[in-house]
């Protein structure tokens, strides 16, 4: 039993106490470019958490039959079959999306998280753990994503999943001047830094 | 095939706009994990920056050439030389894979030549190579550079101009950060969470250029395509 704790520990720790985003500092690129939009941020969170558990997963699976001196190109190569499955498949199933995610899929290989996880967790321990910790790391980073795009959409647009929230009667016209206005900043990019830095600003204090 | 529909001024244009206007960190947010981590000082900074540029501007211009005569819809046809038929393969879903390959060769070749033949330069430089492969600048750039499908010269121009954007804003930031480490700041904010709230605002600074198009080649009569994330939306 204690066993079995400890390994759904690797997947737990992940999610809050070393989530990869606020206290890593990893994979922030994709956490920026592609929020402003809920559905992309969901999209690109389970995408990653895909990826991140398989490759973990695989790595894993070969780190006793891997040479040192190539493991990183052994797990580039890995991590790159599972981003072009999920490739495939948005191009096949979410066209649109897979318009606006545009280049970000393919960076998922140089995403830091699935390197950081299969560097550093998934070449030392057996697959079973090593695919839990790569879960645990993906859904950390996909939380912290649905959050800021969350923000970002309600706040930008007035809307949560393109279903507008904010009533159109708010909004100012030209009867009504001095109405509601999107915020405009939400829409671009450097709002996402100003959004991640506050998160770690409430994550710290909550901590200490 | 190499200049395409640009001329000379396009070109540099191009330069320009991705050196600045898109600015690889600050518009389009790549590369940031090694930006993060690396700017506390502005001698490693500058190190890195010119590493980057490097790997940059030489897998860029590699993987344009894989893009263009293995990857690329269309791009087999010059086996047709040796009598093999491949007009209708398109080998397109193993571009990730492939530039990734190219990327991480190039990179450990170039840190053995350079640790043999120039020690001192590896001493200072070796350092950062293996943080190149993983950075998404270099990726990105590779990407962005097929999605547009530039010719080759001005290919080149942009890698370089990314490169050349990605050390201006992680030397802007390393000379700021040296000045932060012996500010007040709020605890809780201090270290990560003020380089995000400072990179914002630099970025926003950056922001000051959208709207200034330099690439679009004079000769061309399609419209541009949407250069950036937020304009697609």
């Amino acid at each position: 039993m204690a066993k079995q704790m400890s390994t759904m520990s690797y997947f737990s720790t992940q999610l809050w106490e070393s989530n990869q985003i606020l206290v890593a500092i990893l994979g922030i690129c994709s956490a920026l470019g592609v929020t402003n939009r809920l559905s992309v941020s969901v999209t690109m969170g389970l995408s990653v958490a895909f990826v991140t558990s398989f490759s973990c997963f695989f790595v894993s699976l070969l780190r006793k039959i891997t040479p040192d001196s190539v493991r990183m190109i052994t797990q580039l190569a890995i991590i790159s079959v599972f981003v072009i499955i999920i490739d495939q498949l948005l191009q096949a199933y979410a066209f649109s999306i897979s318009k606006v995610l545009s280049v970000f899929v393919g960076l998922i290989i140089t995403n830091c998280i699935v390197m950081g996880r299969t560097e550093g967790m998934a070449k030392n321990v057996p697959p079973i753990p090593a695919f839990l910790d790569g879960l645990g790391a993906g859904l950390g980073y996909a939380w912290v994503l649905f959050v800021i795009g969350a923000i970002r959409e309600l706040l930008g647009f007035g809307q949560l999943f393109n279903y507008q929230i904010i009533p159109l009667g708010w909004y100012a016209n030209a009867q009504h001047p001095d109405g509601y206005d999107n915020f405009a900043l939400m829409v671009s990019p450097p709002a996402a830094f100003f959004l991640i830095g506050g998160m770690i600003w409430i994550y710290n204090m909550k901590k200490t | 095939m190499w200049m395409g529909n640009y001329d000379y001024l396009n070109v540099f244009g191009l330069l320009i706009q991705a050196t600045l206007i898109e600015n690889f960190l600050l518009a389009n947010f790549l590369g940031m994990c090694t930006y993060l981590a690396c700017s506390t000082k502005l001698k490693t900074a500058n190190g890195l920056g010119i590493a980057v540029v490097f790997v940059l501007t030489v897998s860029g211009i590699l993987n344009w050439l894989v893009h263009k005569f293995v990857t690329g819809s269309e791009s087999l046809t010059w086996l047709s030389v040796f009598g093999i038929n491949a007009e209708h393969i398109d080998l397109g879903f193993l571009e990730f894979l492939l530039f990734i390959s190219v990327i991480a060769g190039f990179v450990q070749i170039l840190e053995v030549v350079i640790e043999k033949f120039a020690p001192a330069l590896y001493l200072s430089l070796g350092l950062y190579l293996p943080l190149i492969t993983v950075n998404c600048a270099i990726l990105g750039a590779c990407l962005f550079a097929v999605t547009r499908d530039y010719p080759f010269m001005p290919n080149m121009v942009y890698v370089l101009g990314s490169g050349l954007g990605w050390w201006l804003a992680i030397a802007l930031m390393a000379a700021i950060r040296e000045k932060l480490a012996v500010s007040n700041v709020i605890p809780a904010l201090r270290g990560m969470g003020i380089t995000f709230i400072m990179t914002g605002l630099m970025a926003m600074a950056f922001q000051g250029f959208i709207g200034i198009k330099l690439s679009r080649p004079t000769a061309s009569e399609e419209p541009a395509k949407p250069q950036r994330l937020e304009e697609s939306l």
